[in-house]
């Protein structure tokens, strides 16, 4: 298929492809445009102005409503708890799964139906849970555990997708040389899978930090950001709305780049390592 | 010896004890739930009916199930479209395989940004003096702006389309690139023209990826509260709505009777999807 000449087709659904790409940036792109905004300008075009007024005013000035400082720093964190726990267990899991054991099958069957199951029943329930229990919902307990159901199962399909590819040659050779099921585990599956584990850790965090459907009713008293951007636009009708929605954006995408960075060069050094 | 032998049990076991906490629990919390009675401020143990007898005798109930069952016929036809041929470029009009990376990047990174700036972002795009009412009264195209661009069933559909197709571009890509391409060569000197290749060899072979990006996008719109009451300006209705209307009201089993339903709904969904497509192989 290489050698051919483009057909008609392609330049179609290379037009088709540009529009998809442009239905999917550009409605992200005019908030960030409108997000400079001039001190008098309203939530829509024109643009009356551009200046740095929203930034600033969501920065530095306190909000009528809100805490953005507090409810970003709610979300850093559980976002960090969240990406470590799921890199950890789907990791545990996924070097379970690569033998048989009594109970993979309805393990499997559960987490997959971690993923079906509609998030607003996940919060209803954990929040029902916790109302029955007698105990105190919180973003740190009852919302962390949402959030697991929404990650440990993308984790779990990335970790199958690994091992599937994973030669198991390289931990016979490590076994034959004498290395401990420790040994081998470290120095050899470790290196292989950590650009996967990068990938895993990436979208624990990100699918975190941006959930809001499981959060809704299991944060407790709290407010996560995407609760706390979901509240604002019922009462905030300024642009810095969008100077929020810029800077979420900016941040994910720059955790994004950042592992997604890292997964290439560990990849590239493996390869030179390999090679030489 | 046995180290080894329960060595995946210990392994498997934070997930097991997760699950059965924070999905397995709740789930069977508001199971118990439906059966209970409540009055306008609190909810008590009882074993009665009437939450599932109010829920299935209620008109509204009905209307607001078969808007939902309509958002996602239509959710699911357009990801269906856009998302096979999306991957389909990639998969074989891509010839490098570090552009085909790049651009399937570009096409998941914004499903790890979030979902309501992504909702937010069509506003000053479809409002009453949005972009496009503004560049169609320019082109004189229209004298007054639309009005039913924003906050109504077209807004729903579309903010859903933007937000879940990349749920159905992944996984047919992921299938479409497995596909042996020995075999689309094999139809070409057999004489197969590109349609007959795309029927008979190409989408037989992407239907795992097809099912599995219709389960995520079928089970993500029957639940989707935020995106209806959001881009509907609340105007439209869903289940999924409905039961967080419920909880703001504290009606906590009328809640729980209507989750149940709506489980039952999905899974009846996904189980109707998997007797079509068999998708073990896939995983």
């Amino acid at each position: 298929m290489t050698s051919e000449k483009r057909g008609p087709g392609f330049y179609v659904l290379t037009a088709f492809f540009i529009l998809f790409v442009l239905f999917l940036y550009g409605p992200l792109s005019t908030i960030f445009i409108l997000s400079f905004q001039g001190p008098n300008g309203g939530l829509t075009f024109p643009m009356n102005g551009v200046s740095l007024r929203w930034f600033e005013n969501l920065l530095f000035e306190q909000q009528a409503v809100g805490d953005f400082g507090g409810a970003f720093s709610r979300s850093l964190l559980l976002g960090l708890m969240t990406m470590l726990t799921t890199v950890v267990v789907s990791l545990l899991a996924g070097l379970a799964f690569r033998r048989r054991f009594l109970g993979s099958g309805p393990l499997f069957y559960l987490t997959i139906a971690s993923l079906i199951v509609p998030s607003i029943l996940i919060s209803l329930g954990i929040g029902l849970a916790f109302n029955v229990f007698g105990l105190e919902p919180a973003w740190y307990s009852s919302g962390f555990g949402a959030h697991l159901t929404w990650t440990l199962p993308f984790g779990l399909l990335i970790m199958f997708a690994v091992f599937n590819r994973f030669n198991p040659a390289y931990e016979e050779a490590a076994r034959d040389l004498g290395a401990s099921p420790w040994q081998t585990f470290a120095h050899v599956v470790l290196p292989i899978i950590l650009p996967s584990l990068i990938g895993v850790g990436l979208f624990g965090f990100t699918l975190s930090y941006d959930e809001f459907a499981r959060t809704l009713m299991t944060s407790g008293s709290f407010n996560t950001l995407p609760l706390e951007i979901y509240g604002m636009t019922t009462n905030v009708t300024t642009p810095v709305l969008y100077a929020l929605g810029t800077v979420t954006t900016l941040f994910s995408m720059a955790v994004i780049l950042i592992a997604l960075a890292t997964i290439a060069v560990l990849r590239k050094r493996r390869a030179r390592r390999l090679a030489g | 010896m046995t180290l080894s032998r329960i060595a995946p049990y210990l392994q498997a076991a934070p997930l097991t004890l997760i699950l059965a906490a924070f999905l397995v629990l709740p789930i069977a919390t508001i199971v118990m739930v439906s059966f209970w009675d409540y009055d306008s401020i609190q909810i008590f143990p009882d074993f009665v009916f009437t939450n599932y007898e109010e829920t299935i005798t209620s008109p509204v109930t009905w209307r607001t199930y078969l808007n939902t069952l309509k958002y996602t016929v239509i959710v699911w036809a357009v990801t269906l479209l856009v998302g096979f041929w999306v991957a389909y470029y990639l998969a074989f009009h891509i010839r490098s395989a570090t552009m085909q990376m790049v651009l399937f990047l570009v096409c998941t990174i914004p499903f790890l940004t979030s979902n309501i700036i992504r909702m937010i972002s069509w506003i000053p795009f479809l409002g009453r003096n949005g972009l496009l009412n503004q560049s169609l009264m320019t082109m004189g195209l229209i004298d007054q702006p639309l009005e039913f661009l924003l906050f109504s069933d077209f807004a729903v559909v579309l903010a859903m389309v933007h937000l879940y197709t990349l749920f159905m571009v992944t996984p047919i890509f992921n299938t479409l690139m497995r596909i042996d391409r020995a075999l689309i060569e094999a139809a070409r000197d057999a004489g197969a023209s590109a349609f007959q290749i795309l029927t008979n060899v190409i989408i037989p072979l992407a239907k795992p990826g097809i099912a599995i990006g219709s389960i995520f996008v079928v089970t993500l719109v029957m639940g989707d509260f935020i995106t209806v009451r959001f881009m509907s300006g609340g105007q439209s209705a869903s289940v999924g709505l409905m039961m967080a209307n419920q909880i703001a009201l504290l009606q906590y089993p009328a809640a729980a009777a209507n989750a149940v339903i709506l489980l039952v709904l999905v899974l009846l969904l996904v189980a109707a999807i998997l007797r079509i497509v068999n998708i073990r192989k896939e995983l």
